[in-house]
């Protein structure tokens, strides 16, 4: 016993350090396994709080630039208000018709250096977010909602290694998975495009149907180039996104209002 | 409560809050996030309490992880230079480190250099294996410690001439 505790004694910061990296250890690998750990992420009350304080300030800096982005949206939705096709409306559709819903957001904090970057959002559970919807910018995808917290949310941006997105080629309406390969933080890569697909440089990839989280044909970026891969059975694609990802200032959610039909009606089949 | 602890907490806030808001989102050239925060190490009293410098470097490194969304990565390699600390500080000083009076301003400036690159070094490397985590990424690897860390290196010793402590 005496031998134990003398032990013990001598090897007490060895027995520390064991001890705290097992539970850093353990915190690493299980955020890695499954979704990030419930509170161990910027979501929190405390991170949350000091990035908006630092957002509110920075802000200010780029209002210019925002406004020009917003000016050029409004542009190209009233060019297709204006240029649509004159038809005779029998009825007038219900708000609860609609199949998805906007909410808007500021980023608070962003990251792209990494290879599994996230970026935080100053709107949740009280604005109704909630995991697995989609987020987007005026040009274009930025990724999915992986944790909530009532004030502020945390979005797997594209550009992580965990994220796959559907994903197709506009004119061909042939599908695959976005992945990142962690090089640039602008261009990202399109798979499992079959061989037999022909494929231009230059060509819009926009997200599939096969996503309940994105909505079909919102853009993503043009193919910059491609080869085949190792098995010569199907194309590694490099995108170059719509989106600088460097400048990501606001955001729009999207609400899948059909999400828990489709989900209950899927997992009747299973 | 004397004075020196408050100092250390203070340096701690300073760290954290330059690390996450200033030189997380430098990302120069791209992928540079020089990270300073390695300074909390090289300022740490010599013969302090070990037992309480590791749970000091867990909460620090927690702390980052807690802003950046990077799991608990930092704490990992914040942890194990914590631990290897003393082990580096033998070998840049040599027998000097054991005297009892043995203070860091009394070691020459290639000394203290070479020790703050040893704990970078180490911290990048584990941290960069770890964010990655993959073998057959390892040239990547290898870039990001030497740049990043080249990086690093630069900015905490600018940091550190800025805040030193008058010598003599």
């Amino acid at each position: 016993m005496q031998q134990i505790i003398n032990f013990l004694i001598k090897n007490k910061n060895g027995l520390l350090y064991v001890f705290l990296l097992t539970i850093a250890l353990g915190l690493t690998v299980q955020s890695n396994s499954y979704h990030q750990s419930k509170y161990f992420n910027s979501t929190n009350w405390f991170a949350g709080n000091i990035y908006q304080t630092s957002s509110n300030i920075t802000t200010y800096f780029s209002l210019e630039q925002e406004n020009k982005t917003l000016l050029d949206e409004n542009k190209r939705l009233r060019h297709q208000l204006f240029n649509q096709a004159l038809e005779f409306i029998d009825s007038i559709p219900l708000d609860t018709t609609l199949s998805y819903n906007l909410i808007t957001a500021n980023v608070v904090k962003n990251s792209y250096s990494l290879s599994k970057n996230y970026i935080t959002i100053n709107a949740g559970q009280k604005q109704g977010l909630e995991q697995d919807m989609g987020v987007m910018t005026a040009n274009g995808i930025i990724g999915i909602i992986e944790r909530t917290s009532p004030k502020f949310s945390i979005i797997q941006s594209i550009l992580n290694t965990k994220s796959t997105i559907n994903a197709k080629l506009k004119n061909s309406n042939y599908f695959g998975s976005l992945v990142w390969d962690t090089k640039d933080f602008n261009t990202v890569q399109l798979t499992d495009i079959p061989r037999m697909v022909e494929i231009k440089e230059g060509d819009t990839v926009v997200t599939g149907a096969m996503s309940s989280i994105f909505p079909e044909n919102i853009p993503i970026g043009t193919i910059t180039d491609y080869s085949l891969n190792t098995s010569e059975n199907s194309y590694n694609i490099n995108i170059s996104l719509f989106q600088d990802m460097a400048n990501v200032k606001n955001v729009y959610i999207i609400k899948n209002e059909n999400l828990t039909e489709l989900n209950e009606l899927e997992k009747g089949i299973e | 409560m004397n004075s020196k602890t408050i100092v250390h907490i203070i340096r701690f806030f300073f760290l954290v809050l330059a690390q996450v808001l200033v030189f997380n989102n430098l990302n120069f050239l791209g992928f540079i996030n020089p990270m300073i925060y390695i300074l909390y190490f090289y300022w740490y009293p010599v013969k302090e309490n070990r037992a309480i410098l590791l749970l000091a470097s867990f909460i620090l490194g927690l702390t980052i992880d807690l802003f950046s969304d990077t799991m608990a990565i930092h704490t990992v390699s914040c942890l194990t230079i914590a631990y290897m600390r003393s082990g580096i500080m033998r070998f840049c000083f040599g027998v000097n480190y054991d005297f009892q009076n043995f203070k860091l301003a009394s070691t020459t400036t290639l000394q203290q250099i070479t020790f703050l690159a040893l704990l970078i070094l180490f911290h990048h490397f584990i941290f960069f294996f770890l964010e990655i985590f993959s073998f057959s990424n390892l040239l990547l690897i290898l870039k990001k410690v030497l740049i990043v860390g080249a990086a690093s290196l630069v900015l905490s010793l600018l940091i550190r001439s800025l805040f030193s402590i008058q010598k003599k």
